[in-house]
């Protein structure tokens, strides 16, 4: 297929998607049956896929879907019934399909309620992102488990599993209450970002699944910033993708090799998406609702602020890592903050700063073991950096990265001795 | 929808009860069970004897076969029941929440199998 091709049918199958969740969280907000309505619009799903492409988008996407599923869910009541089977789903189905033709203009977006399902406390937290990527966007099985490393079997068979659960349980659709949503918005957020992540881990953009992940997870952070306004988190998650998706051209050069956010070129950052950002994180910071993906989204504001001074305001980051860290307790955040205090204190602060983690429980991740090294050779301990760099470059699994490791491992011999 | 809220307790500490200790424990689950009344959620519960006291029976070879004491022995053991009619998961999630043995012990929170008709 040629370029413009490619672009047409990658246009109809977002409009799909969009369609299609909307449907799906429609339907299901009433029968609870993630499944079947599901069944009754993936025929509906692969016509439009099938067919838009070449003739163009629909005025009224989701009246189109909405048609052929209709047709295809009589089609099968009608079969059910001749096979003298019991089908009540279909049939609820088939009278819920049948209402909203009247108000075919206006079908109501439920596609909240979905994600509140989706990201429920009852469902198995790993679950809760590919749950969303499949029920509001579409996604296939397959396409999800490849992007989260798993089987397409084993993951088909977890997800068919959350859904049972949500039926059978008696998970609500339903947006929790002002009073519930402390406690119930962050999985959602959370999930969102795991999505996201998936995505993200893929900076080529070489496979289309990942790449298309990442766009995804950002347009469900806006989805959820929208139908929330009043939620600051919800403005920082989004804020804080923004941020991250501005660097995607930056993070590899041309030959593929993988570039440390300190090395890379500005000019190859989003300007748009930055600007949005920053927006997003001052309707946030008026809201005096701190929280953890503002003050991440604020991390990555004050690496932005290269863009105009030259240099990241590495005492602003320092700060917000403080914060990061007695709020979360994560050694990643740990990490992170040991980082920028190398860059405010000097590298044997940095190693200090590390040394408040468990390094027994750390000892198969890789962040932590390229941290120590970067910051060991920084101080001059070239034999330690070594032994570090080895580690980190033994628990890498992007051929990218380890190369990039192997690089400064190398160039540590290479230097002239202190 | 018809769950049940699943009461495990360790029944230890009970033995151990002064009597207004014990009197303030049944106020409280007076005072769980009338709320439960008023919101007209409850359809049934009960409490149990303690599991020493119960007898466990299964067929070996078509033959009867009981034995003493209960058929899992845990230190938190099966308590006593809820049993009770809301709209979904969430509202029995609240009201697992407020049962006081969420305080010293667990609610476990299950769907009813619907009957037909």
């Amino acid at each position: 297929m040629d370029r413009g091709g490619e672009e047409t049918r990658a246009a109809a199958e977002t409009v799909a998607r969009r369609s299609y969740g909307k449907l799906v969280a429609f339907l299901a907000a009433r029968t609870r049956d993630v499944a079947a309505a599901e069944d009754a619009l993936a025929d509906a799903f692969a016509a439009a896929l099938a067919h838009w492409p070449q003739r163009g988008v629909p005025d009224n996407p989701e009246a189109w879907l909405m048609a052929a599923a209709k047709r295809k869910t009589i089609d099968a009541h009608r079969a059910a019934k001749r096979g003298n089977e019991a089908a009540p789903h279909l049939a609820m189905m088939a009278e819920e399909l049948a209402t909203p033709t009247d108000i075919q203009a206006d079908i109501p977006d439920e596609r909240l309620k979905l994600l509140f399902a989706c990201a429920h406390p009852a469902i198995d937290e790993s679950v809760r992102a590919p749950l969303m990527l499949q029920t509001v966007l579409g996604f296939d099985a397959a396409a999800i488990a490849s992007a989260f490393l798993v089987s397409p079997a084993a993951m088909s068979q977890r997800l068919v599993r959350a859904k049972t659960r949500i039926r059978e349980s008696g998970i609500p659709f339903r947006v929790p209450e002002h009073e519930d949503l402390p406690e119930r918005l962050p999985p959602v957020l959370d999930a969102i970002y795991a999505a996201y992540a998936e995505g993200w881990s893929d900076p080529m953009g070489t496979d289309t699944a990942r790449r298309e992940m990442a766009t995804e997870a950002i347009w469900l952070g806006r989805l959820a910033a929208m139908l929330l306004p009043g939620q600051a988190e919800a403005l920082g998650l989004l804020a804080l993708m923004l941020h991250s998706e501005a660097r995607r051209a930056a993070r590899r050069d041309a030959s593929g090799a993988f570039v440390p956010l300190s090395e890379q070129d500005t000019g190859l950052w989003d300007g748009t998406m930055m600007t949005e950002a920053e927006a997003l994180l001052r309707r946030a910071a008026a809201m005096n609702a701190i929280g953890r993906f503002q003050l991440e989204a604020a991390v990555q504001s004050a690496h932005a602020i290269r863009c105009l001074k030259g240099t990241a305001d590495w005492a602003a980051i320092v700060t917000l890592y403080d914060a990061l860290w007695r709020m979360t307790a994560s050694p990643v955040i740990a990490i992170n903050r040991a980082i920028a205090i190398a860059e405010t204190q000097g590298p044997r602060a940095g190693l200090a700063a590390l040394d408040v983690l468990d390094a027994a429980a750390l000892s198969q991740y890789q962040p932590y073991w390229s941290a120590r090294a970067h910051l060991l050779a920084r101080s001059g301990a070239r034999g330690q950096a070594r032994d570090a760099y080895d580690r980190a470059i033994g628990l890498e699994i992007d051929p990218a990265v380890r190369r990039f490791l192997q690089a400064r491992q190398a160039a540590l011999a290479a230097d002239p001795a202190p | 929808m018809e769950y049940m809220l699943v009461l495990f307790s360790d029944p230890k500490p009970l033995f151990a009860m002064k009597p207004e200790e014990m009197e303030k424990m049944a106020g409280a689950y007076y005072a769980f069970t009338q709320a439960l009344q008023n919101e007209k959620a409850l359809v049934d519960s009960r409490r149990l004897k303690i599991a020493a006291e119960a007898t466990t029976v299964s067929l070996d070879n078509g033959k009867s076969k009981v034995v003493n004491g209960p058929y899992i022995e845990t230190k938190e053991e099966l308590a006593g029941y809820y049993l009770i009619d809301v709209p979904d998961l969430d509202a029995a999630l609240k009201w697992a929440a407020r049962c006081p043995t969420a305080a010293h012990g667990h609610v476990e929170v299950r769907p009813i199998w619907p009957m037909p008709g």
